[in-house]
């Protein structure tokens, strides 16, 4: 019962995907996060759970058999790091069209382009913006622990299959690398065909049975009326998620004059950040968004009048605070610290970085 | 003697007027008709159903699945 | 002229009927051209899957192109792919339920063009699926450009003045180059411009779903057709134009007929 171990954020991936009752897995290696797939296939779930693990030919081939996959009403998931994502874009649109469930692990690294190898959080706005083409929304969780690793897959297929909608954890190069102790779940099975009928029966494409009518995955329609109609009914989903799903982390924040926001492997950076400061007299908290879509703006717009001034802790050249200022609406100041290009900052130069651009400016 | 006799019924609102049928036809059968459907489309008709075998070549090549064959043995 | 309405109504009788519209093909009116090889190709599997007793374990996959609402017509489960990316979600789909009927169905934009790569590696992995392959040499949803297959000389809307190697390369044959593939079990190129035709590719197409059954690795049919609208000619004079320019081109008959290849011819010795 909740086996204790040591891995690494990108192991555990692997192992929770298998343990939760995953059914398939397709993927196409990339640095910072090709151990998913290795530990898959060393693994050899097949033998066991009977989950299918692929390497494709591409990211674009790997999203477009979790479409597929996802289709036939499977537990399915993909992982892949920035650039893959990029090529992943279509096929997310099309899933978040079709509304197919499945979940999407970003290990982030630094860009633009080829960029760099090393951890980074620029893809925020691609995560939680859409990314691909059309008036869609993914369902974003940040880890900022290997056990969140863990947690938010087992988590990623429960809201995926509640919403009928791609699910994305976001996480970087340094929560994928990191190893630290980790509480595994127990195996779970698979889902029989008899359940995924009763989760799903209701779409699915898994041959049509005589007394049914034919059932077809497609995001196309060419009649506006109709077309304008599944984007509200799309809208309206994600207002629900915006509604039940906001989960954050508010730490110190009761007595704080200042309030950090940071997310994934920031979020660590400034709690030490919030030790630093307080010893040395400053009143600081930090807000962890874990969901980054839905944001939690509520909490935000609640402190803003309490508080002198939020800093959001990016690594990329600013991306989150935007949405922060979205939701403290003039109400107090908002600033960005932030490094780019793989650098990650240490928790001392985030409190410096507070002092020059808040409580001295 | 006995003689294989056929005829087809062509639903000529699906019927698109593309002339295939009439050209597998290795009996003259059908032809186009001077009138069209509803769609503005010259359908596809038994012009001389005495000649019909029911041979199916023209259910084979109609891309609209518009043509149903019957063949029967007349005395 | 009564006398002959009457032997036409002592004919068509349902104890004389020899063919009919298959259930398995439903009633809504095809978005097609008058004289596209689409319907009769959508016909021939309906067919198949009508005779072979399998409408209820099989799963179609759409491209995007003129056949993107294949899925209206043949009244089966379906999954509508994104532009080439049709192989891929077959595999997905088959991996996940191996003892089910999983088809894709694609034009040459689709598989030759911007599916080219899921195109290669689902047959390289001999993924027990059927692809159906549409080639008509032009791109016919977007109105007549030109396609990988486009014959050399070809007029297309982006090759107004003929298809011309200097500036746009070849006509693909990939059918060819699948044929070279180890994971192909069966592979086949047809035409359905008469009914002869017609009759050896519902037979090709039987074989190929028969091949999926015995997991013998994947099963690609070409059906070299016509586009009377992207061709501007009329459907008799297409199947004219096919014949004369296509054929010689993409020559018809079976490419492969065997099984996946043996995993001991590739291995590693030491």
């Amino acid at each position: 019962m909740g086996e204790l171990r040591l891995m690494k954020g990108n192991e555990v991936i692997a192992i929770a995907a298998i343990r939760c009752g995953g059914d398939a897995y397709f993927g196409y290696p990339i640095t910072p996060q090709s151990e998913v797939m290795e530990t898959l296939m060393a693994e050899r779930p097949w033998e066991d759970t009977g989950m299918v693990v692929l390497q494709a030919e591409s990211e674009i081939a790997s999203i477009n058999m979790v479409y597929g996959a996802a289709g036939c009403g499977k537990r399915v998931m993909t992982s892949s790091s920035s650039p893959g994502i990029s090529l992943m874009a279509e096929g997310i649109s099309y899933m978040a069209g079709s509304e197919l469930p499945c979940v999407i692990v970003n290990v982030q690294r630094g860009g633009p382009g080829l960029g760099t190898i090393q951890p980074s959080q620029a893809d925020y706005n691609q995560a939680t913006k859409g990314g691909g083409h059309g008036d869609y929304s993914l369902l974003v969780l940040a880890p900022a622990s290997v056990q969140e690793m863990h947690d938010f897959v087992v988590l990623g297929f429960e809201l995926a299959f509640k919403y009928r909608n791609p699910v994305m954890i976001l996480a970087d190069g340094v929560i994928g690398q990191l190893m630290e102790k980790v509480k595994l779940i127990d195996q779970r099975p698979r889902w029989t065909n008899e359940q995924i009928a009763e989760i799903s029966g209701s779409w699915i494409t898994v041959g049509k049975s005589k007394n049914r009518k034919k059932h077809v995955i497609t995001s196309l329609e060419m009649d506006s009326s109709i077309m304008e109609g599944n984007n509200l009914r799309l809208q309206e989903k994600y207002n629900r998620m915006k509604a039940e799903e906001v989960r954050f982390e508010a730490i110190e924040c009761d007595d704080a004059e200042y309030i950090l926001v940071a997310f994934g492997s920031a979020a660590r950076i400034c709690q030490k950040t919030v030790q630093i400061a307080r010893k040395k007299g400053v009143k600081v908290g930090l807000i962890r968004p874990i969901t980054l879509f839905p944001f939690p703006e509520k909490i935000i717009s609640e402190y803003a009048t309490k508080v002198k001034g939020f800093l959001s802790v990016e690594f990329n050249a600013g991306q989150m605070v935007n949405d922060i200022r979205l939701a403290v609406n003039g109400k107090t100041r908002v600033e960005y610290f932030g490094r780019m290009g793989g650098i990650i900052p240490p928790p001392d130069e985030v409190e410096v970085a507070l002092h020059q651009k808040l409580i001295k400016g | 003697m006995a003689k294989v006799r056929g005829a087809v019924i062509v639903d000529t609102e699906v019927c698109k007027g593309c002339n295939l049928c009439v050209v597998a036809c290795p009996t003259q059968t059908l032809a186009l008709n001077r009138n069209v459907n509803n769609k503005g489309y010259h359908y596809s008709y038994m012009e001389n159903p005495e000649n019909c075998t029911g041979c199916t070549n023209c259910s084979a090549v109609c891309p609209d699945s518009c043509i149903t064959v019957y063949r029967a043995k007349i005395e | 002229m009564s006398v002959l309405a009457d032997r036409i109504k002592e004919i068509i009788k349902p104890e004389n009927l020899v063919y009919a519209k298959s259930p398995v093909l439903n009633d809504d009116i095809m978005h097609y051209c008058p004289g596209c090889s689409h319907g009769v190709v959508h016909r021939l599997i309906a067919e198949v899957i009508d005779e072979m007793g399998i409408q209820d374990q099989t799963i179609g996959v759409s491209p995007v192109g003129c056949s993107v609402f294949a899925y209206k017509y043949i009244d089966i489960d379906w999954q509508e792919a994104a532009h080439g990316r049709a192989p891929a979600v077959a595999t997905g789909i088959k991996r996940v339920l191996p003892d089910k009927y999983v088809f894709s169905y694609q034009g040459d934009g689709d598989l030759a063009a911007i599916g080219t790569a899921e195109t290669f590696h689902a047959v390289n992995r001999g993924e027990n699926i059927v692809m159906i392959f549409i080639n008509n040499a032009i791109y016919g949803m977007t109105g007549g450009q030109m396609a990988p297959t486009t014959l050399v000389g070809q007029i297309t809307s982006t090759t107004p003045y003929g298809r011309n190697v200097d500036l746009n390369g070849y006509p693909l044959k990939i059918t060819e180059l699948l044929a070279q593939l180890p994971g192909a079990a069966y592979v086949t190129r047809q035409s359905v411009q008469n009914p002869a035709a017609v009759r050896k590719a519902k037979k090709a197409i039987r074989k190929a779903f028969e091949v999926q059954a015995l997991k013998k690795g994947t099963a690609f049919v070409e059906v070299v057709s016509t586009c009377s609208s992207g061709w501007k000619l009329n459907p008799v004079d297409s199947n004219k134009w096919m014949e004369e320019n296509m054929f010689p081109q993409y020559p018809l008959g079976d490419l492969k007929d065997s099984s996946r290849a043996d995993a001991d011819l590739y291995r590693i010795k030491g």
